[in-house]
């Protein structure tokens, strides 16, 4: 076999093995949007049923019953609130963490790290109590600070990561050029650095977007989001599925297209951010 | 002359505004589940509403382990952001108790009478109502009539368990997609534990003495949760300890169950040809029983109460009162049909010749609730209310402590003696360290 031949084998295998993994990642969204246009007799079909008449009745019975914009909403104003809000904090604080380190930076970076490593309902009830004290439990306000807070500490160290990569160089050029920090700032970082924080501020809207413990714990019935509605239609008595999946459906549909068009660099983000 | 025109306006302006809002509906926001009664509750709101200018209804909708969670952090921080909350018997005479709920009294047109006894009075703390119930239901044995005539059996109207086990093994055909016998296996005390107390119950036994002490390692619970694992083992379909209510619905609808002991409320769905595709060859029986009928089968009910915290407590009740009354009942008849209207609550609704005829499950459904009886479940007396629970606030850790046991005896990970010391072990802490004795 020549070297082109044993070349275009192995294009084949490596491009056979990344579409079955890719099928395989893709198939549970699959499942769940074919399931939404089925009936739920057809949903509990065992085994699946996949050549079906389509039903619309699903999504139907959603727009009835559910104000699907309200949630949409509070979904799209605290994912977008929480990531400006975390970003003008998280931006100034990698700045400082990767161009004027002291001895405490690593550490204080392990701290921010280890935050995340608290599971969240082990914050639950002061985080209830300061809530309702405050007058805060079931806002949009509530919502867009605990997101700001859970994100921060990705944020942070992804665009600390991100900055490390700038030459260090630049910024003594711009002193030398008589720039102040406002200026470095403003000229240097964020130009160079936008590639980062475009990927920072997308990841962390589709966590924030995603979220569900904190919605379904502090809000009731104004500040609730997609994921709040997503759980309202689960059914300790009856069968359900099919809804479910049109409901579900509708919730990611908004950020899965968001996805879409940012893929690039939602992927340079995971890969500088996380891995580095 | 123009500066006071400019305060008149104001004036005027601030008027109106407080005479608005002075108008303003009251908003009601409650909290429930999404049972198919519920759904019902809130697509006829509007007529609620109405008839009530003056009020306005929220819906906020939670799984039913987070309503739970959300309704004892709610009450407990009085955070007041429910007006009226979706709560089960078990809490009712809990929450009752500690003061966490209003009392309710209606018009005499309610007819408090009406509502069947055992629910009103395990909704009840020393003869006060403390909610009213939305729907009730009991546990019945469902089975398909054409395998058991296959198999050359008869289904008595109260078979015992050992006839069950019969009827299971002659109908059990995995090889054809059937299992002879569906039971809930999933942990949990609404779950598996809702299940096997109301066996423990007909096998003769009962979670605690007169003392409070716990009986798990006692002959009965041993007799009864040998004789489940070994019928389910046998006769069971497989993964078992995942099944509750709703995966062992889709079992059934979809033909695989050759019989079904679970909540009454089942018998509408099974009989529903547009879920169910054995609708029309299903036929409805008593729980089983063995050393006594007593306890045999459990009974639960979903009600509306009223919290303490709440600033709109007449609104609130007001609505309680449309949703639960005879009215509301003949108003879902008419609007939505009388196989969907909510049973187990009013002897009324049994009494309808329209809802006879739409619900062929209708009068096993009344039997069986109206013979379980909370205050005298168990062969030996009991301290405690409740059938297939103990109402007392501790019962819930323990049910589910209980119910972890006992799937991982039916999933075969441990045996039935070590799940059932296991379990009298962690009951016995559990009441000694809330000072039982």
């Amino acid at each position: 076999m020549s070297f082109a031949q044993k070349s275009k084998s192995a294009t084949v295998i490596r491009s056979s093995v990344a579409w079955l993994i890719a099928l395989v990642m893709f198939f549970p969204i699959l499942f769940l949007t074919v399931t939404a246009f089925k009936t739920e007799l057809q949903a509990i079909a065992v085994p699946s049923v996949w050549f079906f008449e389509p039903t619309l009745e699903n999504f139907t019975e959603v727009q009835e019953r559910s104000d699907y914009l309200h949630y949409a909403w509070n979904s799209v104003l605290t994912s977008v609130m929480s990531t400006l809000l975390g970003l003008l904090i998280a931006i100034p604080a990698a700045f400082s963490f990767a161009f004027t380190p002291t001895r405490r930076t690593k550490d204080i970076l392990m701290w921010m790290l280890s935050t995340k490593m608290m599971p969240a309902v082990g914050a639950l009830v002061p985080i209830y109590v300061l809530s309702q004290k405050t007058g805060l439990l079931d806002t949009r306000f509530a919502l867009i600070i605990i997101f700001t807070m859970m994100n921060l500490p990705i944020m942070v160290w992804m665009l600390y990561s991100a900055f490390k990569d700038i030459p260090h160089e630049i910024f003594e050029a711009a002193r030398m050029d008589g720039a102040g920090l406002w200026e470095e700032f403003r000229h240097v970082l964020l130009p160079l650095g936008m590639g980062g924080i475009a990927s920072t501020g997308l990841l962390c809207l589709v966590l924030a977007w995603n979220e569900a413990f904190w919605v379904l714990n502090l809000t009731s019935s104004q500040a609730g989001t997609l994921a709040s509605l997503v759980a309202s239609y689960s059914s300790p008595e009856g069968l359900f599925w099919a809804k479910l999946s049109a409901v579900s459906v509708l919730a990611i549909a908004p950020i899965v297209v968001f996805g879409w068009f940012s893929q690039k660099q939602l992927v340079q983000g995971l890969t500088f951010g996380a891995v580095k | 002359m123009k500066k006071q025109n400019i305060i008149a306006a104001a004036v005027g302006g601030v008027l109106l505004s407080s005479a608005a809002v002075s108008m303003a509906a009251t908003e009601l926001v409650i909290a429930t589940v999404n049972n198919g009664h519920m759904i019902e509750m809130q697509k006829l709101t509007n007529h609620f509403e109405e008839a009530n200018p003056d009020i306005t209804v929220k819906w906020v909708t939670l799984e039913e382990g987070v309503l739970r969670q959300r309704m004892t952090t709610d009450i407990a921080t009085k955070g007041g952001q429910f007006d009226i909350m979706t709560i089960g018997m078990y809490e009712v005479p809990i929450w009752g108790e500690k003061g966490w709920l209003k009392e309710l009294s209606f018009d005499e047109s309610y007819d408090t009478e009406d509502l069947l006894p055992a629910i009103r009075d395990g909704l009840s703390v020393d003869g006060k109502l403390y909610a009213a119930p939305f729907y009730g239901e009991s546990s019945m044995l469902m089975y398909r009539t054409d395998l058991v005539e296959k198999a050359g059996m008869t289904m008595p109207e109260q078979p015992t368990w050992d006839h069950v086990a019969d009827v299971a093994a002659k109908i059990h055909d995995p090889d054809n997609g059937v299992y002879g016998i569906c039971l809930r296996g999933k942990p949990g005390w609404g779950d598996n534990m809702a299940l096997l107390s109301t066996m423990v119950n007909t096998f003769g036994g009962q979670w605690f003495d007169m003392d409070w002490k716990p009986q798990l390692e006692t002959q009965p619970w041993h007799d009864a949760i040998s004789f489940y694992v070994d019928l389910m083992d046998k006769y069971g379909p497989p993964g078992s300890s995942g099944n509750s209510f709703n995966e062992i619905l889709a079992l059934y609808n979809e033909g695989k169950c050759g019989m079904w002991l679970d909540a009454t409320i089942a018998a509408s769905f099974v009989s529903d040809p547009s879920q169910s595709k054995v609708a029309d060859k299903v036929a409805f029986a008593q729980a089983p029983t063995k050393v006594t009928p007593k306890g045999a089968n459990w009974l639960w009910a979903w009600t509306l109460a009223v919290p303490v915290t709440t600033t709109h407590s007449d609104e609130a009740t007001r609505f309680i009162e449309w949703a639960t009354s005879k009215d509301y009942i003949e108003l879902v008849g008419e609007e939505l049909g009388w196989g969907k209207v909510p049973t187990g609550t009013r002897a009324s609704t049994y009494e309808n010749p329209k809802f006879r005829e739409a619900a062929v499950f209708a009068d096993a459904e009344f039997k069986a609730i109206s013979s379980a009886d909370p205050t005298d479940s168990t062969l030996n007396e009991s301290p405690y209310v409740g059938v297939q629970f103990a109402s007392i606030p501790e019962f819930q850790s323990i049910g589910i402590a209980v119910g972890q046991q006992m799937s991982a005896a039916l999933a075969g990970q441990t045996s039935v003696d070590k799940a059932l010391k296991n379990s009298q072990r962690s009951a016995d802490r559990e009441m000694r360290r809330s000072g039982y004795y």
